[in-house]
């Protein structure tokens, strides 16, 4: 329901902006008034959003999820074709960034060094600081997959806040108390750390995935991955309504899948615990 | 013999001068120097942003111009002074006014729980599968065409700040589930604690880690998004510099390994970027 | 000498053994040699059967109909794959006969009258007959078909009537004169009329093999090609050209580097002198391309400006002092790095046959340009230029954003124009956002834009200069021309296009181009280079100025003697 919402709004938020009823094609000064006008009735077929939705809904009931204008085919064709490259490099993406960003974030916390911390700050603050579309070159030179810059893009959030979170949650009372009744450090880390922190630690989770398919749009670009990514920025250029609809469905259920997840593997990571203070 | 013992005494008392805090002045040094030479950029640089000195395109850095100079012959250095200024000024305040609404939405929404708590993460989540970009573009088309470029500017970046609220707010809200049952909340309740009075004083500011973090995070995301917003238009007009569009000429790798002077501006962020982390920062370092 | 003496001790030793082993060495040695022929043999087998050019589409192209064509990368596809009647030769600019090896024009430009090659094959191995030609071109003429090569030839509305008038020849007649008849009929693919492979069944070097969306295309050749070299051998000489879908320059730049590209389509300056750095012998620069960089005012009554800024815009001596003050020379050699040339009206000095060769340039002068603005009223007060009605000179100029070069453009003209004291804010646009405030709400005051030309001749560009046309730019769509000069320029332009003699069309087309010189109502600024980079395999390259640059002759081209196995 969520996600059909987004649809609607998404759709809405398109029609809103400007140069959504004109199309490249009018400008090829060879074309004739009456090509001119059947390109603008066209588009017109799309202006009213309700139409355009309730038929979209309709279609959607029997698997049709309209043909793009701009690429000319069936929009459940391309994203039939692009779906698995995006995933597949979200995924890479997504676990390749929160396992960067949480093991120095432990690191981070733990280290005894003073200093340990300038490391993976100036690799952190790099990485923040250098555009999505630069990191996605730089490794189109050194010929590494695009999909590790989503690792770069996200492991910097995920580093910052969880190094913040470990490191406030160290100097909890109870954490204070279990060092001083002697416990070890792996069981403090486990036991005292990690299960307060889990809520947030799923939450930066779940958002890791809204991050990192924003930094998939512009590495998509770059590295010309024919993924969805690339597919939403020809499409916003394009005002391809269709495909931004499916598009912004598509990151709707995405989006709430991965918090959803997350909030049931938190979920089952409290029963467990209860269980075993029980 | 008191003397001694005084001695003694001062060497079982733990240091008082924490390593941290001389890194906190260090940094609010750099930051104070860094605000300081962007406000007086027309004292310092030796000549305007938008001055073109066409005999001279893309020269390298000299005693004439520091940083060399760009495509159209102007100087990167001052160009880099006059870009902090919109950068410095304009990006904090987008983070924090998103962060300000981050901490209000998010923590309600774990403070409240229930079916409140549901409704506002389905619309969090809603809210970050929209393409907010056609909003942007909606905006920018209902500004007059001659809307001065800083205007143009602080009206994106005030749009992002009130965009970027939704990615911080869900681990806000995680975040204020835990502190919920916490004992000291659960004492200020029974002790009879107004709702808000517990919310923002007692709540709010146990939140600050996070809300730090989320801080400083965005000013670097706001300054790119800024970036990548001039690819449609969105960004800064010009003649009017700003980090965000020095940085897109790094885009050109082949120029940046001839010219690696154009790094400037990373190196800036970077350094005001991790200045930032320091003085925001409430911890030490805990060893396991 | 020395070698000897320091091998003495060993042959001493081996002394027996040395005969021996010298036999096993030389059977040995000779094994190795003939192993490593065979292998350097059936190497270059492999080579020669790998004999694949490469380059890049910007994007998917959207059909493969050679009748639905109206984007580039589907023109790229067509350009490879179809098989027209006949050809412009891009390197010499004469039409020449490809299926068609006579054709007549006649009744004033509405008849025109084919011949056809005999012995053609499609790629499926149907003939071609004058029915697939007829066919071809009842499709093309459907109205429902909306296509620019469909437009070209409807100059008036009305029946097309195209029919066999021999076993290898038809004819086609047309409602109305149209200019250039035969030209046209290199934008017209003909397809089969009979074949059930339908878009598949080509008549040109190259039929597609594979198409991976997103990926990469790939064109094998068409094994019954008709035409053949001076020796008799069929062309084309490529065995396949794999076309993968990049939009993104900056890696295309690095690919062809790599040796994984052969030709790099439309370099930009910037581009082109990196690469000129590190690959002088790759680069090529063809002269001034036919396109055009280009300012206009909006001069639409209906427009939401402010009358006094309409008024400016409407000044025929504001325009031209605009004109003035803008540095050519300056947008040339910054901005394009020396690659363009200033431009003098709508058509490129590599146009020889349409050139008004009596038009130059407008020549830089700040001082003409003030001398122009005080003669319509406008006075210059400290900093800033005021208007008779003291209203400060301030308009925006828009463009499309993500165009490094109009941006840059767009700085200098900006820096140009306060030394009048204008005060000129730069706008960057994205191109859909663009197009609705030129073409629908004309809510704007001026632009700046680029224009593609395709085509030599003047006629593609009626929409353009005719007074009622939607490309009309700085004021479209006129149900009367509102000014005597855009009345003069209507007629001209409807008499350029009936006229039978090319000299006479030219002669009308010269006197169009005095108008606009004289009127400025586009502000024509340079003329950019057509740019490439071509790989030093590629062998019988002859860079053109008009499209497709470097592979117009592909059925020519050939992958040189470098093993190909080594890419």
């Amino acid at each position: 329901m969520t996600a059909l919402l987004g649809g609607l709004l998404g759709a809405t938020l398109v029609r809103l902006g400007p140069g959504f009823s004109v199309d490249e094609r009018e400008l090829d000064s060879r074309l004739s008034q009456e090509s001119r006008q059947a390109i603008r009735a066209e588009r017109a077929r799309d202006s009213n959003i309700a139409i355009f939705y309730l038929r979209y809904l309709a279609g959607l009931v029997h698997g049709d999820l309209g043909f793009s204008r701009s690429l000319n085919r069936p929009v459940s064709e391309l994203l039939k074709e692009r779906l698995p490259l995006t995933l597949g490099s979200l995924a890479y993406g997504v676990l390749g960034g929160v396992s960067i960003g949480l093991t120095l974030a432990l690191v981070t916390a733990c280290w005894r060094v003073p200093g340990s911390n300038i490391a993976p700050a100036f690799l952190a603050g790099a990485c923040l600081a250098l555009p999505a579309a630069v990191i996605a070159l730089l490794f189109l030179w050194m010929n590494v997959p695009g999909r590790w810059a989503i690792a770069l893009v996200v492991f910097p959030h995920v580093y910052r806040y969880g190094k913040n979170l470990l490191v406030a949650t160290y100097q909890s009372p109870h954490v204070l108390a279990a060092q001083a009744k002697g416990l070890s450090s792996s069981r403090i880390l486990f036991a005292h750390v990690f299960a307060p922190a889990a809520p947030q630690l799923a939450a930066l989770v779940g958002i890791s995935v809204s991050l990192a398919f924003g930094a998939s749009i512009p590495i998509e670009v770059i590295s010309d991955t024919p993924g969805v990514g690339q597919l939403a920025w020809k499409a916003a250029l394009d005002r391809d309504l269709p495909l931004l609809v499916n598009i912004t469905v598509l990151v709707a259920l995405m989006t709430l899948v991965a918090n959803s997840l997350a909030d049931l593997a938190l979920a089952a990571w409290r029963l467990e615990v209860s269980r075993e203070t029980a | 013999m008191k003397l001694r013992l005084r001695i003694a005494r001062i060497r079982i008392r733990p240091s008082l001068i924490k390593p941290g805090r001389a890194a906190q002045q260090i940094a609010l040094v750099v930051l104070a120097l860094v605000a300081i030479a962007s406000l007086f950029a027309g004292f310092i640089a030796p000549s305007s942003y938008s001055e073109q000195f066409r005999d001279a395109i893309s020269a390298p850095p000299s005693a004439r111009f520091l940083l060399g100079t760009d495509d159209l012959g102007r100087d990167r250095f001052a160009r880099l002074l006059y870009g902090t200024r919109v950068s410095l000024l304009l990006a904090p305040a987008a983070a924090l006014l998103s962060t300000l609404l981050a901490a209000l939405i998010g923590g309600l929404a774990g403070y409240l729980g229930g079916r409140w708590e549901r409704y506002v993460t389905s619309g969090i989540d809603l809210f970050l599968s929209l393409p907010w970009l056609f909003l942007l573009l909606a905006a920018r088309a209902l500004l007059p065409l001659n809307t001065s470029p800083i205007t143009s500017v602080a009206i994106t970046f005030l749009l992002l700040g009130c965009l970027g609220w939704a990615s911080p707010a869900r681990i806000i809200r995680a975040g204020t589930r835990t502190l919920t049952n916490a004992d000291y909340l659960v004492q200020a309740r029974a002790s009879g604690i107004s709702g808000f009075r517990l919310f923002s004083r007692h709540l709010l500011p146990n939140l600050r880690p996070i809300l730090l973090a989320q801080f400083w995070i965005s000013i670097p995301v706001f300054i790119l998004s800024e970036a990548n917003l001039g690819l449609l238009g969105l960004g800064v007009s010009e003649p009017l510099p700003s980090w965000g569009a020095m940085l897109r000429e790094l885009e050109n790798y082949t120029a940046v390994l001839q010219n690696p002077w154009m790094l400037a501006p990373v190196v800036l962020l970077v350094i005001v970027v991790g200045c930032l982390q320091v003085v925001l920062r409430t911890e030490d370092q805990i060893p396991c | 000498m020395l070698r000897y003496a320091s091998d003495a001790p060993f042959r001493s030793r081996l002394g027996n053994t040395r005969k021996i082993s010298l036999s096993r060495d030389r059977k040995g040695a000779s094994r190795a040699l003939i192993f490593s022929t065979a292998l350097l043999f059936a190497l270059t087998l492999t080579a020669q059967s790998t004999n694949e050019l490469r380059f890049c589409l910007r994007a998917d192209p959207k059909t493969f109909n050679p009748l639905l064509v109206e984007d580039e990368n589907s023109e790229t596809v067509l350009y490879l794959t179809g098989g027209v009647l006949v050809r412009l030769n891009r390197y010499t600019q004469e039409l020449e006969g490809e299926l068609a090896t006579k054709w007549k024009v006649s009744e004033n430009g509405r008849r025109i009258d084919f011949e056809l090659r005999p012995n053609v094959l499609f790629s499926d191995g149907t003939p071609f007959t004058c029915e697939d030609v007829a066919s071809t071109l009842r499709q093309l003429m459907d109205p429902a078909v909306h296509s620019p090569q469909a437009d070209a030839f409807r100059s008036a509305n009305g029946p097309t009537e195209s029919k066999c008038t021999g076993p290898s020849s038809v004819m086609a007649r047309f409602p109305a004169p149209v200019a250039s008849l035969a030209a046209r009929f290199d934008q017209v693919g003909i397809m089969s009329a009979r074949s059930t492979h339908k878009e598949s069944a080509v008549l040109g070097p190259f039929t597609v093999a594979e198409y991976k969306p997103g990926t990469y295309l790939l064109l094998r050749r068409n094994p019954n090609y008709w035409k053949h070299d001076s020796n008799g051998k069929q062309l084309p000489y490529l065995d396949s050209l794999r076309l993968d879908i990049q939009q993104n320059r900056e890696s295309e730049l690095l690919r062809f580097r790599r040796g994984e590209l052969d030709i790099v389509n439309k370099l930009d300056p910037e581009m082109y002198d990196r690469l000129t750095a590190e690959m002088p012998r790759a680069v090529v620069d063809a002269g001034p391309s036919l396109d055009w960089e280009v300012v206009f005012f909006n001069q639409v009554a209906a427009s939401p400006l402010p009358e006094y800024k309409r008024r400016w815009f409407r000044s025929d001596e504001f325009r031209r002092a605009i004109s003035d003050a803008i540095n050519r020379e300056d947008i040339c050699r910054v901005v394009y790095r020396g690659h363009a040339w200033p431009a003098a009206g709508p058509v490129s000095v590599s146009n020889r046959f349409w050139l008004n060769a009596a038009l130059k340039p407008p020549a830089y002068s700040v001082n003409a340009a003030l001398a122009r603005l005080q003669r319509d009223g406008f006075h210059r007060s400290g900093d800033a230029l005021f208007d008779r009605d003291v209203h400060k000179v301030e308009f925006s100029m828009i463009t499309n954003a993500g165009n490094k070069l109009h941006e840059r453009t767009l700085a200098l003209i900006q820096q140009d124009l306060a030394k009048l004291g204008i005060q000129l804010n730069i706008v960057v646009l994205d191109f859909p956002s663009l197009i609705e405030r030129i073409s629908r709400s004309f809510n704007y005051e001026s632009v700046l834009m680029a224009f593609t030309n395709v085509d030599l001749d003047p006629s593609d560009q009626m929409n353009i200069w005719l007074s009622s046309g939607a490309q009309h730019q700085w004021n479209p769509n006129q149900k009367a021309p509102e000014t005597q000069w855009e009345a003069e320029i209507d007629k001209l332009m409807q008499a350029q296009a009936a006229a039978p003699d090319s000299k006479q069309r030219k002669a009308y087309f010269d006197k169009v181009q005095e108008i606009v010189a004289e009127k400025a109502p586009m502000l024509f600024l340079v003329n950019p280079n057509a740019l490439s980079a071509v790989s030093a395999n590629l062998k019988n390259v002859t860079p053109a100025l008009l499209r497709p640059q470097i592979y117009w002759n592909v059925e020519c081209l050939a992958i040189g003697s470098k093993l190909v196995s080594q890419r």
